[in-house]
């Protein structure tokens, strides 16, 4: 059963009392790439998480086109400062394949693969919490692939990268997106958003202020906030 | 100074000699204390694992109780566990007192909050990295605890070690409940303060000296054998 298209009605995520994101409207078709941009505070963050389902939901619904349980095992997450278990790159990288029942050998030979895909090849016996930023980005998200999943979420991914490192993940993000992973990613760098984005979400306050596709909303933002963001202006 | 000289001496030919006695009960000393260390490490890990992982009603209570608990008396311990295990006690039916048995038992109850306390230090902060990881992973409850028992292993070792060398200088429980039998539950602690009151100060170090290098050597031991000083390896 297909995992999109996601619906969100008037969802919203609050911690301690206090509002962090919602309620928003939102719809995710099932192809391209969504990027969500929005000043610092925004909430950005927070919707990518309340969609995944690590923050919790206090009000509104959040539909996937199958069940929850099986919503869940479709998808994956990539955090702004990425997450390195304790372990060699081949153990990080087959982890979540052994947590879904893969055979031992098969997971190994399937992290291996990755590994090279990514450029990691040579790092397979090194412990994660060694590399450097742009190496366990690459980590991160060949870990959050590995399983096939149907849509990626990925927070600020390039946050602390150079160029390089940039392109190299945005390389490794766009053959995912051509392969048919759903990515709904947040960021920063409007030059990325440019890159990457089918779709734009522009975030304010903790509410989507502007959904549109991407060339839309880089050409004629409809709001007169996003068109001062895009400008480069302070928004709040 | 003289008794320091003198016991110093004496523990050298005692151990270049290989003294029987010494033998015999450095080795009920270690037998003892690893076999406490081993019961106690299976219950203080999980259960240090499981306060990270899974918050409960009365979590924050249980981990105040566990962490008082490090500070318990070994000689109040040593009372309970006679009362309990003596003839006219609910388990006296065992005749386990005065035995190793009645030794390691005291042992772990002493060692059991140390070892859960140092390790849920530990293991919360790496739970605190894994969390939202693991979450999006979708990974179940115990494989969340295995996950973390497993990456925080060598933290882990050092909470077992830091019991270890609560259990084999401890003397005051096992005194109580193993009666210090000669062949049968002497060991280094207790033989030490018989022969400290029977004023041979030169013995009484002497089994010092090689309860302190005992000690240090089995810590060195499991470094070296699990290379927890090279990264990557383990």
């Amino acid at each position: 059963m297909p995992l999109m298209p996601l619906t969100v009605k008037q969802a919203v995520s609050r911690r301690r009392g206090q509002v962090l994101v919602g309620p928003v409207d939102l719809t995710l078709t099932p192809e391209g790439v969504t990027i969500v941009i929005g000043p610092n505070g925004s909430g950005k963050t927070s919707l990518l998480r309340m969609l995944h389902g690590i923050a919790r939901l206090n009000a509104g619904t959040i539909d996937w086109a199958c069940p929850l349980e099986e919503a869940r095992e479709k998808q994956a997450f990539v955090f702004q400062t990425p997450v390195m278990m304790r372990r060699s790159v081949r153990d990080n990288l087959a982890y979540p394949l052994l947590l879904g029942g893969t055979p031992k050998q098969e997971a190994r030979n399937k992290a291996e693969h990755w590994a090279e895909k990514v450029g990691l090849g040579n790092f397979l016996t090194r412990q994660a919490t060694v590399l450097s930023g742009g190496e366990r980005q690459k980590l991160a998200i060949a870990r959050a692939l590995i399983r096939d999943p149907e849509v990626l979420f990925l927070d600020e991914p390039c946050a602390a990268l150079d160029g390089r490192a940039m392109r190299e993940v945005e390389e490794i993000l766009q053959t995912a997106a051509k392969g048919g992973t759903r990515l709904v990613m947040s960021t920063h760098n409007m030059g990325q958003a440019r890159r990457l984005a089918t779709e734009v979400v522009f975030m304010l306050n903790g509410k989507i202020h502007e959904c549109a596709p991407a060339a839309t909303f880089f050409e004629t933002p409809s709001t007169p906030q996003a068109h001062a963001f895009l400008r480069g202006d302070i928004v709040e | 100074m003289s008794d320091l000289w003198n016991g110093l001496c004496q523990a050298f030919w005692m151990v270049v000699t290989l003294d029987a006695d010494l033998v015999e009960i450095t080795l009920r000393s270690l037998r003892v204390t690893l076999s406490a260390l081993l019961i106690a490490s299976l219950i203080a890990l999980p259960l240090a694992a499981f306060l990270s992982v899974r918050r409960f009603r009365f979590r924050r209570a249980t981990i105040a109780v566990m962490n008082a608990l490090m500070g318990l008396p070994p000689v109040v311990v040593g009372l309970l566990v006679y009362i309990v295990l003596s003839r006219s006690g609910p388990f006296g039916v065992f005749g386990l007192l005065f035995t190793p048995t009645a030794m390691i038992i005291a042992q772990v109850i002493i060692i059991v909050p140390l070892i859960a306390s140092i390790a849920h230090q530990s293991l919360r902060e790496l739970w605190s990295d894994y969390h939202d990881l693991l979450i999006s992973m979708n990974a179940t409850q115990s494989q969340r605890v295995r996950a973390i028992l497993w990456d925080g292993r060598r933290a882990l070792l050092t909470a077992a070690l830091a019991g270890f060398g609560r259990a084999i200088g401890e003397v005051g429980a096992i005194m109580v409940v193993g009666g210090n039998i000669d062949h049968v539950t002497r060991v280094l602690t207790t033989a030490i303060a018989l022969e400290t009151g029977k004023g041979d100060f030169a013995l009484a170090l002497s089994l010092g000296f090689v309860l302190i290098a005992m000690a240090i050597a089995v810590n060195i031991a499991i470094h070296w054998l699990t290379r927890t000083e090279q990264e990557g390896r383990w």
